[in-house]
């Protein structure tokens, strides 16, 4: 066995993995403890990461050779890297030639590494010669890169993760750190177990995981962060909290913004935030009198119409308090992606060059020309996704090269993004996993190496720059994506000669190996030379040596730098910070009579993006089983809906309907949504039969001014009961060898339906343990007007094994019903179902659910298996949902320890002790803990009731 | 009880010693007893007994004297007159005297005539060789039994209720049989094509062998004209020491052609049971025809029989209107029922449920929203329900999607939606 150190391909924490490889397969994956993100720590997504790669997985899901489309809507055919590479730089070249190079976009991804990302940027600002080129990261960071530059001079984290450990105060804005950052998260529990006297403050619409470790939660109603902040700012200024010495010498333009907050009174405030004035007071008083201030903030504050002024006012907050430049205080982005921060060091967004120079900087420009060794770089600032699709849409972008992401999946506003991919002449998508929903919208597909494949750099949320490293060869035909864009390049230089550097190659890496990678770092390194972000100080050959660096780190230093700005003097001309006048804005869109709810939308714990990745493994499914609509109980009420019951959720650019469920964490008004669940996993057909176009049918691309990031977590929605009467619910274990290829072809059929999802679930047992991961479960829910064909049924029936002659049936065509089961061989009688299907009538789905996916001994219950009841046969009970997905406990084992009578009295820790001691959920990767806290406080007050 | 016939009672006289006639008998004399002066003919040199049961006699399961339903005394102490294995030979419907072969006679003022049927035998050359039986009564089941222990080798021709019990019967008693069938699946008149295919299935693994959709031609004798093989219209030749006719019924009417009552099928009657030409006359069982059906089946007797004897007892309240038919086939281990118009067809919806592995069928036909035919494979425990149902005529709208699962009698009945 081989091992090898490299990252997680998930979240912006950025943790160190040690792969376990054998025979060119990976086998295994650990934390790595040397790593400092994570120091031996995984979540349950990176501690599941080998189980996304195995050979079964990569065979289904992944893109292993390059392949091109007759015509669009054809099935893609096999053709060679020759033949694509040409057919790539010929079109491209073409467009070029006739509509110049504004007429091409890159659209990439927070996902790629700092290489690949580099000769993209270079390819289409140094080569094409357009500033077109942004990434996903324009939907998750660039807000708080507006915010930083606004405010400090340069895009640049001053804080790092130790700073929890010095904190007194932790102020969480916008931030679902327990779930999207679980890792970091688990150090800030640590952290306030070491230290209890340190407060926390919550200031999110939801109350999420992360808010149950909260001294003080508010409640803020959606969008309002910059009244919060400004309001918190009125209440510092008028008690004397702020830092007066600390804003004079080291800061400018505050007597505007005093000016601005002189309106922000608390009664204001705290009316507009709908939190109360005490919350309000106290808020500011945690943050500005705490000895230190670590702000976490992340897509709460980015994803607006305002999120520069949303991460300029909470920045002000520490410049007003002097809350930075120390341990434990300053303003922390947690970043979404693994590699967000590496492709804002490169430039690689539209209005960015290399080495966090601006294009709007003449100088810059002719310091990025100069080293390219390219006349000059373009002036015209390039178009951000949103605005890049939307060019696609009006024709204006005729071919696009989209890599390493899916904005069919991703982009707010799914009907234009749509109606941009079919306009566009020419489409290259350049990606690991064949399944994304962008694939069905490409000519070409490029096959990219992914997680465990990979070489070269990420830089994480900390500043902090991680190797990584292959543990396998690439599968199949796939390539680095580096490699891939550099042999596109070179055939595009002898297509457009006039950009060449003297006639030699602006591209003179070798390909496929770990030197190309290498030499693209070392250019990039110079490329940082004397910028607040020097790292030529740094090499492989160190990072190899000493693990991980922070950046700066100049040529002469020894290690990287944990925190900036301890010196008081930022990256502007005169060394001061700025504050902003950050003027509180609503959303773009409020409720109004017709669309009267807020739709947010977030993370989930066990999912990651797309679900590309986490979305091939049936137990990342135990957390969320099935996209849902949260909603209020009270909002549910006055509509009359319960739980499981369709509905159709608009906003003013589209419609899908989701099964709605009561959530309390959410205020009246509010409704959430995963933004996980695109058209991949959940679907239908439109009015017009169009596909419905998953949760970003809905959101609004309306972007902040500043930094041009759409407004993902707000759009006005209306939700009414969709009256789809016929159900079908479909579920099987398959053998892991086909399973996923059969997921993806009953994915292909959502669109027959009015409503459908399709998702992997893992069945009791067979989700532990190598041996019995031989089977993985499907699942697929629809909903219909009418019932439909029965050549349908019978085609879903074959893909899930129902077709055998053993299987049991029930059909009852006149009233649109029909069920089949399947059970186990079993010459015990003791047989287990291994696939159902209940059409026109799902009531049974209560218990039969529980019988599959538990695989408990069914076949004594005989044809009553078939019974439409929604009373299970005697013997029959629910097991509930996976709570703790690392030692597959669930809610119902939790709840009846919890409820017992022997269960300890004492203080939460020690129950929570007591509980871990008894069944070891949260004693591995501790995501659920927060959720298990949850729990401890709901039994107690359930306990001490009656008495 | 009756020890001597008292002057003056109405004479009813009854020809045939059958199920529709006996049973006919024992409700009128439950509800009308020494009304009449009674006096029985039958062919059989039997009591009364249990036709229905001879397939189980002729498994092995039961023995004749299991089967008798009426011994010898119960007739004496009802005071009939009993000429057991007399055949009645002519009536004179003027005179209303009624003679039998061996030259008896009996004056009625009510005639009942219960003949029922006999076996068809097929007009194929060497149907008169000896080994070539029907199926009908006890003489034919012990004809069986005695070439069971004999010979070896069987032909039952039809795949019907009554062939494939003869076929099960003779194969417990360890003969080869071979069952040859005109039709594409067995029991067609009361089976589906799905139910059949299980039951053929079924009887296979015991080891019978089947030919379907086979006609036979010709049965072939030896030189002591004892039949030696059955010869198939393509050509085959199936060995065989005992050929069973089992090809359908005929309704005995032989003696009412000669008594010159009006015969269709069988001997025409109204909801009364009297025949259409005399009304002196009744008849009840398989040679009856009442509203264009003759059945085949016991229930339908019954029911005509309670009908008859109210009519007798002169109530004259009771009307037949028909029989729905319910069947089950007497081989032990085969669970099957049929009932009503288990084929639907045109505007009639169909319930259906499989379960392969215990090797159960069911099939529900609803027109409108009542039960109109069952046919049960495999588990027949609920077939009395739904026959139940099914001659009620009620609504079943409410109970449809529990329906394939029998009553259910917990108290929290789910209220079907």
């Amino acid at each position: 066995m081989t091992e090898t150190k490299s990252t997680c391909p998930y979240c912006g924490v950025g943790c160190g993995v040690i792969i376990e490889s054998a025979g060119g397969q990976i086998t295994g994956v650990r934390g790595d403890p040397a790593h400092p993100a994570n120091f031996g720590r995984l979540c349950t997504k990176g501690s599941t990461l080998h189980l996304t790669a195995t050979a079964e997985v990569t065979l289904q899901t992944r893109l292993l050779q390059p392949m091109r489309r007759v015509a669009r809507g054809m099935p893609p055919t096999i053709t060679t890297w020759e033949g694509a590479l040409d057919d790539v730089a010929e079109r491209f070249a073409s467009v070029i030639d006739q509509h110049g190079p504004d007429a091409v976009g890159f659209y990439v991804s927070g996902q790629l590494l700092t290489e690949d990302y580099y000769v993209f940027n270079k390819l289409a600002k140094g080569l094409v010669g357009t500033n077109n080129i942004d990434t996903n990261s324009r939907l998750c960071m660039s807000s708080a890169v507006a915010g930083y530059k606004k405010t400090l001079g340069a895009d640049a984290p001053p804080t790092c993760y130790d700073d929890v450990n010095h904190a007194d105060c932790l102020f969480f804005g916008g931030s679902n750190a327990a779930w999207a950052h679980p890792v970091l998260f688990r150090r800030i529990e640590d952290a306030k177990r070491a230290r209890p006297d340190m407060k926390i403050i919550v200031a999110d619409p939801r109350r999420t995981d992360t808010a149950e470790i909260a001294d003080l939660y508010l409640p803020l109603r959606p969008g309002t962060d910059v009244m919060l902040f400004n309001g918190m700012l009125h209440v510092m200024l008028r008690e004397g909290w702020t830092n007066p010495r600390f804003i004079a010498e080291h800061t400018r333009g505050f007597e505007a913004l005093r000016e601005r907050v002189r309106d922000c009174t608390p009664e204001q405030a705290a009316a507009t935030c709908g939190i109360t004035l005490e919350q309000l007071v106290r808020a500011a008083r945690l943050f500005a009198t705490s000895r230190a201030t670590l702000s976490l903030y992340c897509q709460g504050l980015n994803q607006s119409s305002s999120g520069t002024a949303k991460n300029a006012a909470l920045i002000n907050l520490h410049l007003a308090t002097g809350q930075i430049g120390r341990p434990g205080a300053g303003p922390f982005s947690l970043t979404g992606q693994p590699n967000a921060m590496g492709g804002r060091e490169v430039g690689g967004l539209a209005n960015l060059l290399s080495a966090h120079r601006d294009l709007a900087n003449a100088g810059h420009r002719a310091e990025v020309a100069a080293l390219w060794g390219v006349p000059s770089v373009p002036e015209r600032p390039g178009k951000t996704a949103v605005e890049m699709f939307q060019a696609a849409a009006d024709g204006e972008i005729r071919a696009l090269w989209i890599a390493c992401t899916n904005p069919a999946q991703s982009m707010p506003d799914q009907a234009t993004v749509r109606r941009a991919l079919d306009r566009c002449e020419f489409v290259v998508v350049q990606e690991a996993f064949s399944t994304t929903a962008t694939c069905a919208f490409a000519d070409v597909l490029l096959p990219a190496t992914t997680w465990g494949e990979k070489i070269g750099t990420v830089t994480n949320s900390e500043r902090r720059i991680s190797r990584v490293r292959p543990a396998v060869p690439a599968p199949g035909a796939a390539r680095h994506d580096w490699s891939v864009v550099v042999d596109v390049a070179r055939r595009l230089e002898t297509r457009l000669p006039r950009r060449t550097n003297d006639g030699r190659s602006l591209f003179p890496y070798a390909l496929d190996n770990a030197a190309g990678a290498e030499a693209i770092w070392l250019e990039h390194r110079e490329s940082t030379r004397g910028r607040d972000l020097d790292i030529t100080g740094l090499d492989w050959a160190q990072l190899d040596a000493q693990g991980p660096q922070q950046w700066p780190m100049p040529e002469g230093a020894l290690e990287g730098c944990s925190r900036l700005y301890e010196d008081g003097i930022f990256p502007t001309p005169d060394g001061k910070a700025r504050f902003v006048d950050a003027v509180y804005a609503p959303t773009a869109e409020t409720p109004d009579a017709e669309h009267p709810l807020w739709l947010n939308t977030g993370r989930l714990r066990d999912q990651w993006h797309g679900t590309s990745r986490t979305g091939t493994l049936g137990r990342l499914f135990g957390h969320v089983p099935e996209p849902a609509l949260q909603m209020h109980p009270q909002d549910m009420g006055k509509r009359q809906l319960s739980d499981g019951d369709l509905v159709r959720v608009s906003s003013r650019r589209g419609a899908i309907v989701l099964p709605v469920e009561g959530c309390a964490d959410l205020t009246p008004g509010q409704v959430f949504s995963a933004m996980h669940w695109g058209s991949e996993i959940v679907g239908g057909q439109g009015p017009e039969g169009a596909a419905l176009g998953g949760v970003n049918a809905l959101t609004n691309n309306a972007f902040c001014p500043d930094s041009k990031q759409p407004e993902l977590k707000h759009a006005a929605v209306q939700v009414a009961a969709a009256r789809l009467p016929w159900t079908l619910l479909a579920m099987a274990l398959l053998p892991s060898s086909s399973a996923l290829q059969i997921l993806h072809l009953l994915r292909s059929k959502m669109t027959q339906f009015q409503f459908a999802t399709c998702v992997p679930f893992a069945a009791d047992g067979v989700a532990l343990g190598a041996s019995d991961a031989a089977w993985s479960g499907v699942l697929l829910r629809a909903a219909h007007r009418e019932p439909v064909t029965s050549r349908l049924l019978d085609e879903i029936e074959a893909l899930l094994g129902l077709d055998a002659p053993e299987s049991m049936r029930y059909a009852d065509a006149g009233r649109g019903q029909r069920r089949a089961l399947r059970l186990n061989d079993s010459k015990m009688g003791d047989g287990r179902l291994r696939a159902v299907l209940l059409a026109g009538d799902t009531r049974a789905e209560s218990w039969i659910r529980t019988l599959v996916q538990d695989q408990l001994p069914a076949q004594a219950f005989g044809r009553q298996l078939l019974r439409s009841s929604s009373r299970a046969p005697s013997g029959v009970s629910a097991r509930g949902k996976v709570v703790c997905n690392c030692l597959d406990v669930s809610e119902t084992a939790i709840v009846n320890v919890l409820g017992r009578a022997d269960a300890p009295r004492g203080s939460e820790d020690e129950r929570l002790a007591d509980l871990q001691c008894q069944l070891r959920c949260g004693t591995s990767c501790g995501s659920c803990v927060p959720e298990l806290r949850r729990m401890l406080r709901a039994s107690e007050v359930t306990v001490a009731a009656p008495s | 009880m009756h020890s001597a016939k008292e002057q003056g009672r109405p004479r009813l006289v009854m020809i045939g010693n059958g199920m529709a006639g006996v049973r006919t008998l024992q409700e009128l004399l439950r509800i009308a007893p020494g009304r009449y002066d009674i006096t029985v003919f039958g062919a059989e040199p039997h009591p009364h007994y249990n036709r229905i049961l001879l397939s189980p006699v002729l498994a092995g399961e039961q023995t004749l004297d299991d089967i008798v339903l009426s011994g010898w005394d119960w007739y004496e102490k009802n005071g009939i007159t009993l000429h057991s294995g007399r055949k009645v030979v002519s009536v004179d419907r003027r005179r209303r005297v009624v003679r039998a072969d061996d030259g008896t006679e009996a004056t009625y003022d009510r005639l009942l005539l219960c003949t029922g049927s006999r076996p068809v035998i097929l007009p194929i050359p060497g149907n008169d060789l000896s080994g070539v039986i029907g199926y009908r009564d006890i003489a034919d089941t012990e004809c069986m039994i005695d070439a069971a222990r004999t010979h070896q080798r069987a032909v039952v021709i039809g795949g019907g209720l009554l062939g494939l019990e003869a076929a099960n019967g003779l194969m417990r008693r360890g003969m080869q049989v071979t069952v040859v069938h005109r039709g594409a699946w067995l029991m067609e008149r009361q089976l589906d094509r799905a139910a059949a295919t299980l039951l053929r299935t079924e009887l296979e693994q015991r080891g019978i062998a089947f030919r379907m959709q086979a006609q036979t031609e010709a049965l072939l004798g030896t030189d002591s004209a004892r039949v030696c093989a059955a010869r198939m219209a393509n050509g085959d030749e199936i060995a065989a020491d005992l050929v069973v006719m089992a090809a359908g019924i005929r309704p005995e009417v032989e003696l009412a052609h000669a008594m010159r009552l009006h015969v269709e099928h069988g001997v025409v009657v109204n909801d009364t049971l009297q025949t259409v030409t005399d009304a002196r006359i009744y008849a009840v069982g398989e040679c009856a025809q009442h509203r264009g059906v003759a059945y085949g089946l016991v229930a339908p007797l019954y029911e005509q029989a309670q009908v008859a004897a109210n009519h007798l007892a002169e109530y004259g309240i009771g009307r037949y209107a028909g029989s729905v038919t319910s069947t089950k086939l007497k081989v032990t281990g085969i669970e099957l029922f049929s009932a009503g118009d288990f084929m639907g067809g045109g505007d009639a919806e169909e319930i259906v449920l499989n379960d392969p592995l215990d090797g159960v069928y069911k099939k529900l036909v609803i027109r409108g929203d009542k039960l109109v035919g069952a046919c049960l494979y495999g588990d027949t425990a609920d077939g009395t329900w739904y026959f139940q149902l099914l001659r009620e005529g009620r609504s079943v709208a409410g109970l449809r999607d529990s329906l394939m699962f029998g009553r259910d009698t917990s108290p929290h009945a789910e209220a079907a939606t």
